[in-house]
């Protein structure tokens, strides 16, 4: 255990110095709703392998000088010495006193990555470079932002979502090389903010229920679309599926077609009709019928143990019904 | 947390910025990289940009290495057959970074180059350090830092203000490090390692050999061999004699240096008289010797450290010149030196090779025949170069084996060389003891910062003869055959004084601009161990741990006042809303006497409610609220309205207070 501890120390000594820092630092990090402003002392601060490289070049450079005697290559060691100095100095500033407040994360689907954003505020009149958010231990590469003097930019930092239910965000680090990479500089900040997975709707293939009276498990019987009963005005929102065509070119208006069971447009996804799966699946087979029925623009609801939602459409009904799945037998 | 902090593409812009500062660096190598390497560097240069424009793929790694390995072949051969040493070395590095181009794709591939750049910066200090290298070493860190700030930032490219803007503050920001660090970073003497071959810029000076037409090759020159500062009595013209290397061997051809020249042998002299004392700034040049006046003393202080008198009155170095000396010391113009001449020196400066100018010998030893004693032989060779026809001139006719012989009977033409060998060729053939110094004759005067320059124009070979009870006297033949090239070696000053205004503009530019290259050279590329002691001494400091204390606590010092400074500009932008302000102290106010404004009160529901609960603050608070919001939302920001405000909240005050 220790010879490996010690291969890590010779071996890769910066990410080593920043584990320690980093498991240090973790330990008091607070998760946390508002603006979290990065203060001067939580930046912490670390020369890359670019920095020590500058470092031993400035060395090399001056046993040549003094070897060489030579005072203009005295100045420009010196010269580059004073510039590693300041560096510090500015990559530290570039941190310090960015204000970080939590954005919102559409919700996703189980399998897709969900995408969180933050707000990086800059209260200060000289504008920040190349600040770059990043989540623990992750080596893709992330792309770096600019904010404007006394101003703020809306990042995004990436999360595989793999179950239904909340995805919180977890610690993520802010982190910055500007301007010459020669120290890197980073503080971990925790925002209270999560994102609604949805379960991950199941393939296509299995038949939704057929239409259901309002009766829920006895089906009248009718298909619903048999008695033509009439036409009304198109309205907006309507299927288009459900267009008189034939119609159209004597009135100049499309009409919409009537059935006389109203009912047959909407049905109740049932939790109870599923009895072969498990839960996941059947959430799982529920998502794929509500998205359909949603698609063919029909009325569905949605039963589920110790919650019923009355059949609608539309997008807010759609969210709620998807809410209902993500978070059934979650707190 | 190890994420890497950008995607690595290179753009196109920050590839040509990359190549415009490349191409800057490499500039000031022009003159010093032998042509075909030049035409190979600007090839690649353009080829990458054309490239870059037109989306050309990069060279396969086998043609890469074929050109590599193609240039180092090159290099290889045009230096010699070597690539250890200053110039082939840095001819490899110039190319390294040019061909970096072809492979270059990624940032993180300029970082790499970024090192190369500097260090090439680094060698064009090893050759020349003049006055405008410092605006050169400005330029190119303020354009390799911008190039940094460049590429650091991913995406978009910076725009070249916002680069320079932030390159220039930091490179503002180092350069009082800089000075600090130089001035007091302890100096260590080097050479730590030693020096190659070629080390330092080409030098040109007197050589330890010394054949007829040397001394008249080198005078072409107006390079400046050493400047002098006295500090008291100026010598006469007469007595600006500069020793430089002591030949006292001949074969024939050319005098040469004997074994006595660096040989420790003990020899007395006696110095009379007042001394000169005065300062000396040499350039390098490819001898051992450090120029001085006839005598130098050698218990002078300020002498170089390892420097060393020789048997010969010559004042050696520990090495070569390699870089600029500043030495003080005291020389004595009257001197008995080497009264009892040693008989192994006094056979080696009576030898001449047989069978060479016989015509030469018999004069001598006729002279000695009619019982001239050895002054009467001095000056009766005197006497012959003055009145019988001998020329002064640069250029004589070339002489053969019997180069004496041919001089003194058949051209009658030579510069000082010639009159000095033909001298000592005569003084010895008539058994008196002589020798050929070479060096410096003469100064000119800088009257801007009073001291004197020595040109290699000045370079001068002349004669030295032992006669008994004296020593080793001067004499120089010279002075017989052109007597004003020594009486009027001094001041050049006099002769441009009558002349007309365009050379009298040109010597005081030039007289200035050499008064500069002095401070220069003296102070900045001068600052070695002995002038960083005299500095500490004179400040109070003395001994290095107090130094580096004081380096420590001023550096430190510097950093906090920039870490201060750049927190502040990085610090939250103070509130200059003054409406604001005038309405929140005015809330304040009224907090202290009972009456908050709810969060979710605006300032209008907020006064409205003061009317219904505090009617005597209302007119007042009315017009506050007016005020304000006027200020803050309705119209253009004017003082009229800022005193209208501040006005309507002193009021507040008063009544306040008052009921």
């Amino acid at each position: 255990m220790r010879l490996w501890l010690l291969a890590k120390i010779l071996l890769h000594p910066l990410r080593f110095v920043q584990d320690r820092i980093d498991a240090w630092v973790m330990r008091r990090v607070k998760r946390l709703p508002g603006p979290i402003v990065i203060t001067r002392n939580r930046v912490y601060i670390l020369p890359t392998r670019f920095g020590y490289a500058f470092a031993a070049m400035a060395l090399v450079m001056l046993m040549g000088s003094m070897n060489y005697s030579n005072s203009m290559g005295f100045m420009l060691t010196f010269l580059l010495g004073g510039l590693g100095l300041v560096c510090m100095h500015y990559t530290h500033g570039n941190l310090a006193f960015v204000q970080l407040r939590p954005g919102r994360a559409k919700p996703v689907f189980a399998g897709e990555i969900a995408h969180f954003e933050v707000q990086v505020e800059n209260p200060a009149p000289r504008p920040r470079y190349s600040l770059a958010l990043a989540w623990p231990r992750d080596t893709s590469p992330v792309l770096a932002a600019d904010v404007e003097g006394e101003n703020a930019a809306l990042m995004r930092i990436a999360l595989p979502a793999a179950q239904r239910g909340w995805l919180k965000a977890s610690v993520f680090s802010v982190s910055t090389e500007f301007p010459l990479g020669l120290f890197h500089a980073w503080t971990w900040a925790e925002l209270d903010m999560a994102c609604l997975v949805y379960p991950k709707p199941a393939p296509p293939g299995r038949l939704p229920p057929p239409a259901s009276g309002a009766s829920g498990l006895h089906s009248s019987g009718k298909s619903g679309q048999d008695e033509f009963a009439g036409l009304r005005a198109y309205q907006r929102g309507d299927a288009l599926k459900s267009i008189h065509w034939k119609s159209l070119p004597k009135l100049q208006a499309p009409m919409i077609k009537q059935f006389t069971e109203l009912l047959d447009l909407e049905f109740w996804l049932d939790w109870a009709l599923l009895p072969d799966l498990d839960t996941e699946a059947r959430l799982s087979q529920l998502t794929r019928w509500a998205l359909d029925a949603e698609l063919q623009g029909r009325n569905y609801g949605l039963r589920l143990p110790g919650l019923t939602i009355a059949p609608h459409h539309g997008e807010h009904h759609q969210q709620e019904c998807l809410k209902a799945l993500a978070l059934y037998g979650q707190a | 947390m190890a994420a890497q902090t950008a995607a690595d593409h290179l753009n196109q812009t920050s590839l040509l910025r990359f190549i415009a500062v490349l191409a800057l660096v490499l500039a000031a190598h022009a003159t010093l990289l032998p042509g075909w390497e030049l035409a190979v560097i600007v090839a690649v240069l353009a080829w990458r940009a054309a490239a870059a424009r037109h989306q050309w793929p990069l060279p396969h790694w086998s043609l890469r290495t074929a050109i590599t390995l193609a240039v180092f072949a090159g290099v290889y051969f045009s230096f010699g057959q070597r690539i250890n040493g200053q110039e082939p070395g840095t001819a490899l590095i110039c190319l390294m970074a040019a061909l970096k181009l072809l492979e270059m794709r990624s940032r993180r591939d300029v970082m790499v180059t970024v090192f190369l750049m500097y260090f090439i910066l680094l060698t064009h200090f090893l050759f020349s350090q003049e006055i405008w290298t410092i605006l050169y070493l400005f330029a190119c860190a303020l354009a390799i830092t911008a190039l940094l700030v460049d590429v650091n930032h991913a995406g978009e490219p910076l725009p070249l203000r916002a680069a320079f803007g932030v390159g220039s503050r930091m490179v503002a920001y180092a350069v009082p490090l800089m000075l600090i660090f130089f001035v007091l970073f302890p100096r260590i003497p080097g050479p730590l390692w030693g020096l190659p071959s070629d080390a330092g810029g080409s030098t040109s000076g007197i050589s330890d050999e010394m054949s007829p037409g040397d001394i008249s090759k080198l005078v072409n020159s107006e390079e400046v061999a050493f400047r002098v500062q006295f500090f008291g009595a100026v010598p006469r013209a007469r007595e600006l004699y500069w020793r430089g290397p002591v030949m006292s061997h001949f074969d024939g051809r050319a005098w040469s240096q004997g074994p006595s020249g660096y040989a420790d042998l003990k020899v007395q002299a006696a110095l009379i008289g007042k001394p000169y004392s005065y300062e000396i700034t040499l350039e390098p040049h490819p001898g051992r010797w450090l120029f001085a006046l006839d005598l130098p003393d050698p218990r002078s202080t300020g002498l170089p450290r390892g420097s060393s008198v020789s048997a010969t009155f010559q004042l050696l170095s520990l090495g070569i010149v390699r870089q600029r000396t500043v030495y003080q010391l005291q020389s004595y113009p009257q001197y008995h030196a080497e009264v009892e001449l040693n008989p192994y020196t006094r056979r080696e400066n009576l030898r001449l090779p047989r069978n060479y100018n016989p015509r030469a010998v018999a004069l001598a030893k006729g002279w000695r025949a009619q019982g001239l004693d050895d002054l009467g032989i001095v000056n009766a060779v005197l006497n012959r170069f003055r009145s019988e026809n001998y020329v002064y001139t640069r250029e004589p006719p070339k002489l053969g084996r019997n180069s004496v012989d041919e001089f003194l009977f058949d051209t009658r033409e030579g510069f000082c060389e010639h009159y000095a060998a033909a001298f000592s060729f005569l003084m010895r053939a008539a058994d008196i003891p002589a020798r050929v110094v070479a060096g410096y004759q003469g100064a000119e005067l800088n009257d801007v910062g009073d001291y004197y320059v020595v040109r290699q124009s000045n370079a001068h070979a002349w004669t030295e003869v032992w006669l008994p009870e004296q020593g080793w006297v001067r004499v120089d033949p010279t002075s017989a055959v052109a007597p004003d090239r020594v009486e009027s070696s001094q001041g050049a000053i006099a002769e441009r004084q009558g002349a007309f205004s365009l050379a009298r503009m040109q010597y005081w530019a030039e007289a200035r601009w050499d008064w500069a290259n002095q401070q220069w050279n003296r102070w900045v590329l001068g600052f070695g161990p002995e002038l960083q002691q005299d500095l500490m001494r004179a400040l109070g400091i003395v001994d290095w741990g107090q130094m580096v204390l004081l380096l420590t606590v001023l550096v430190v010092g510097v950093l906090g006042m920039v870490s201060l400074t750049l927190l502040r500009q990085f610090a939250p932008a103070r509130n200059h809303d003054q409406a604001l302000r005038l309405w929140r102290k005015s809330a304040r106010w009224l907090n202290r006497h009972g009456v908050v404004q709810r969060p979710h009160e605006g300032p209008s529901d907020f006064v409205a409610r003061l009317e219904r609960e505090q009617p005597e603050l209302a007119p007042t608070m009315r017009r506050v609220l007016r005020a304000y919001l006027q200020l803050r939302y309705l119209e253009e920001p004017a003082p009229a309205l800022h005193e209208e405000l501040a006005a309507a909240v002193g009021e507040l005050k008063i009544t306040g207070a008052m009921s």
